[in-house]
């Protein structure tokens, strides 16, 4: 079994190291490759814990000092909390266990009047009788019990009681774009005490922004334990996996998440909608990062690396080698197509940062903003057609979600 | 039927042969073919089939999103997500279609309409009208169109407000256990732009499944046509009519396969009229806004573009709708169950819900293609009897002949829609009440369904709740 590294490096030496391993290739096996991936997914989730527990810590000295400053240390923690999050992405669609549990950490988009005020030009989905509720409002005393049980309420999966976009909105409020460079622009009073409190109920929103991120810690704990070594847990029911069936789960979630999910749920919709409604972080303007995260996790797996939030990089025998194996040419175009969809992100990611948010980036009209994002996509496809003849590579010939031997009678 | 010959089946005689041969039964858990399923959680219904490629799942849920996600009323500036209305039901198709599934009616008089809407139409009496008919089923109520929009966008008030009360209807089975079924009365406690003409025809409809709608387009029409017996020539108390209806693309007279009368010839021409009546969305289907021309405000309205749905954000719909997997059959192991299926069969309900088809051949659609699918139905209409008869023709289909529904997915229903509401309009309260209903070609069933004992139909409603 390839042993598995985890020291602190820079940028540049993880990526000499990426490359002066393919000379092993020979060495690499299935098991070892395994190996890496379980590696990276505990660090990863455990990275998006830390990052939750001090934006907790953010929330927390926020909710007692109203203040700019609190408001924005807490808004600085929530976008550093989702670099390492996006990564973890890559572990939903192949894994029922992080499939299942997503839903209440991720969720989006989201009927916002569930939760708070909102603007007069809030638009919800018809039917669902939940989408007004403005939990805050009321008068049910806020718990995590209560956030829960409002998750999904009445079938709808636009009511998104909890997770990273309910703090989110929670943080910055509504992006209603008064300028084009503006997210959304809440107030530090509307968690104010006394008479300075805006838009009513600032002690109640201040209990659901704590609760909500209580709960945001606990989730993430939970996924932890499972991604833990030396426990009876999902990873070692990963690790005693048919070899092909670990492979064929981490290549589906790759390939899911790059072209289904990222491509064209996530970017493609709100392209083609020219909609900001549509984009994943709406109310921070944090989409070009989700994008870049995102594909950088399925980059991830496929070069066996993963780097940390302090900078410290996990890395091992990686597919990039298993494929290497069998078809050198095919592993360096997968390895280049990847870099590509990171560099298409990167121009994406350089817009953003010049004030051109994704928002701004895909309305209609805009045909160099247009064409950047429409870039990206094209990478995303590219890169799966890739991930798809890996997967034949390696002999999995069907890359599908699930199989009917897990089924039952 | 022969009640001897029902009641000979005792619950653990039954199938020894099927038993023992694990791979027929496995075959028969996969309802949708390669497409099938695996998941019963409430994410059921609304997953890609599983032999849709890795490369072919974007468009997959693109669609999902836009079946998901709300239009907004024009003009809005920051989406081309707009054109809502200026009438409508709903602004999502999911608001009807929860979760992919089923609607839920209303309950009582008080009940909002949220995933059911009522039809209206009036008679065909002149040339003129039946020239309508033709092309689009019925003749259109002449001031509120073919469907109550209750709904409009700031500035049109919506049509009206229906609400439903129920009659109730006793009866019991031949072992002398009673049952209740009720009966949906309709009335409409605000209506907007004036009385309804004094003939209408009304039709309350919920919002079907969306289980292995490609599947079904994909039957190829000999097949269908197979089972048709129009003039009951085999003497069996069924007959099974085609409707014929406007293909508006092709510019002709089709074989329709979806809706309640299978008044839609493809999943394409559904999607589009759904989003006209129902969003009042325009396609390049369906161009003009869904206002009848003496709604002067609806007409003037400003709408969100020509068409409303892009072809491209129409494709990506159907794709969705085509591509849904179906959720495999469960308990296939389970005695009862398979008790109930014998009985199913034997009672002839198969003879409509008919429990394999093939699909042909379709080049879009390779995951579609040449698929063993057990969708339980024959997309035939069958006069179902006065009881459920709502006296409102459409193409063919009289008022009261329904389309077979397919039967596959109905034991999820529970579960994931919460409700266990069936029927075109909802009124079976539960799967027997459903059963209860048919009358018609499907009477001598039905007598047969009255004969079994309580264990009996314990066992059928097992079968059907597996499926």
């Amino acid at each position: 079994m390839q042993p598995v590294k985890r020291i602190i490096l820079s940028g540049a030496m993880a990526v000499m190291l990426g490359f002066s391993l393919s000379s092993v290739a020979q060495d690499v096996t299935a098991k070892a490759v395994m190996q890496t991936y379980t590696d990276i997914a505990h660090a990863a989730f455990s990275d998006s814990l830390a990052t939750a527990r001090t934006l907790k810590g953010h929330i927390d000295a926020f909710v007692k000092s109203p203040a700019e400053e609190t408001h924005q240390a807490a808004k600085d923690a929530w976008l550093a909390a989702r670099i390492p999050y996006g990564q973890t992405e890559v572990f939903r669609f192949g894994n029922a266990n992080v499939d299942e549990w997503e839903g209440k950490v991720n969720a989006w988009p989201l009927d916002e009047g569930l939760i708070d005020y909102v603007a007069q030009t809030y638009e919800h989905e018809d039917g669902n009788e939940f989408a007004s509720a403005n939990i805050i409002s009321g008068k049910e005393t806020i718990d995590k019990v209560l956030l829960e049980s409002y998750h999904e309420k009445g079938g709808s999966e636009a009511n998104v009681a909890t997770g990273y976009h309910a703090v989110e909105f929670l943080l910055w409020g509504q992006d209603l774009n008064q300028t084009p460079e503006s997210a959304g622009t809440r107030s530090f009073t509307d968690y104010a005490n006394g008479n300075t409190c805006t838009n009513d109920n600032c002690d109640r929103r201040g209990q659901y922004l704590t609760a909500v991120t209580d709960l945001l810690v606990a989730d993430l704990q939970e996924i932890v334990a499972d991604w833990e070594g030396g426990k009876d847990n999902y990873r070692k029911a990963f690790m005693a996996l048919e070899e092909n069936e670990a492979l064929r789960r981490m290549l589906f979630g790759m390939g899911s998440l790059s072209l289904g999910e990222l491509a064209g749920e996530r970017i493609n919709v709100a392209l083609l909608a020219h909609s900001q409604e549509d984009e994943h972080s709406c109310f921070s303007d944090n989409t070009h990062i989700d994008i870049a995260e995102n594909a950088r996790g399925i980059q991830n797996i496929f070069n066996g690396t993963y780097k940390s939030s302090d900078g410290s990089v996990v890395n091992g025998a990686s597919l990039a080698q298993l494929v290497a194996v069998k078809n050198g040419e095919l592993s360096k175009a997968l390895i280049a197509k990847l870099a590509d969809s990171q560099a298409k992100a990167g121009a994406v990611i350089k817009a953003a940062e010049a004030g051109e948010h994704f928002d701004q980036q895909i309305i209609a009209g805009n045909a160099k903003g247009n064409a950047r994002v429409r870039a990206v996509i094209n990478a995303l496809r590219l890169q799966t057609g890739d991930i798809e003849a890996v997967s034949s590579a390696l002999g999995i010939n069907e890359l599908n979600p699930e199989n009917s031997d897990s089924f039952g009678g | 039927m022969n009640n001897k010959h029902l009641l000979a089946i005792v619950l653990s005689a039954y199938p020894l042969t099927l038993a023992a041969n694990d791979v027929q039964m496995k075959q028969s858990q996969l309802l949708g073919g390669a497409t099938t399923v695996f998941d019963k959680s409430h994410n059921a219904f609304s997953l890609p089939a599983r032999n849709l490629g890795i490369m072919r799942r974007d468009s997959f849920f693109i669609g999902n999103a836009f079946f998901k996600q709300p239009w907004v009323s024009a003009p809005a500036s920051t989406t081309a997500r707009d054109g809502l209305g200026p009438l409508f039901n709903s602004n999502t198709c999911q608001g009807c279609h929860v979760k992919d599934g089923r609607g839920k009616p209303p309950t009582g008089p008080e009940d909002e309409f949220r995933s059911t809407l009522i039809r209206l139409s009036i008679p065909a009496l002149s040339d003129a009208d039946r020239e309508i008919a033709l092309k689009h089923g019925v003749v259109p109520e002449p001031m509120y169109g073919d469907q109550l929009q209750s709904s409009g966008i700031r500035g049109v008030k919506g049509e009206g407000k229906p609400s439903v009360s129920f009659t109730t209807i006793e009866g019991q089975f031949n072992d002398g256990e009673r049952y209740t079924l009720v009966k949906p009365m309709l009335s409409f406690n605000e209506l907007n732009y004036g009385d309804l003409h004094s003939k209408v025809m009304t039709s309350i409809r919920s919002a079907p499944a969306m289980s292995g709608l490609g599947l079904l387009e994909a039957v190829s029409e000999k097949d269908i046509l197979q089972s048709a017996d129009p003039s009951d020539n085999n003497n069996d108390g069924i007959s099974g009519r085609p409707n014929r209806v406007w293909d508006i693309k092709q510019q002709k007279t089709v074989l329709g396969r979806f809706g309640w009368k299978a008044s839609q010839p493809n999943v394409e021409q559904q999607t589009a009229a759904a989003f006209h009546g129902d969003m009042g969305l325009t396609t390049t289907l369906f161009p003009k806004p869904h206002c009848s021309p003496s709604q002067k405000i609806c007409l003037a309205a400003e709408n969100g573009g020509k068409p409303e749905v892009s072809s491209e954000i129409l494709d990506t719909v159907v794709f969705y709708a085509s591509t849904l997997g179906v959720p495999a059959r469960r308990n296939i192991k389970d005695k009862l169950a398979q008790a109930g299926e014998q009985l199913f069969n034997i009672a002839g309900c198969s003879s409509c819900h008919l429990p394999k088809l093939k699909t042909g051949k379709v080049a879009a659609f390779p995951e579609l293609s040449n698929q063993t699918i057990r969708p339980y139905t024959d997309l035939l209409l069958h006069d179902m009897g006065d009881g459920l008869a709502d006296g409102r023709p459409d193409f063919l289909a009289t008022g009261k002949e329904w389309r077979t529904s397919p039967l596959w997915g109905i034991g999820l229903v529970e579960s994931i829609n919460k409700h266990t509401r069936f029927l075109h309009d909802g009124r079976a309260r539960n799967l027997m009440e459903a059963v209860l209903w048919h009358g018609g070609e499907a009477e001598q069933s039905k007598q047969a369904m009255l004969a079994l004992n309580k264990d009996q139909r314990n066992a059928l409603i097992a079968f059907l709740k597996s499926l």
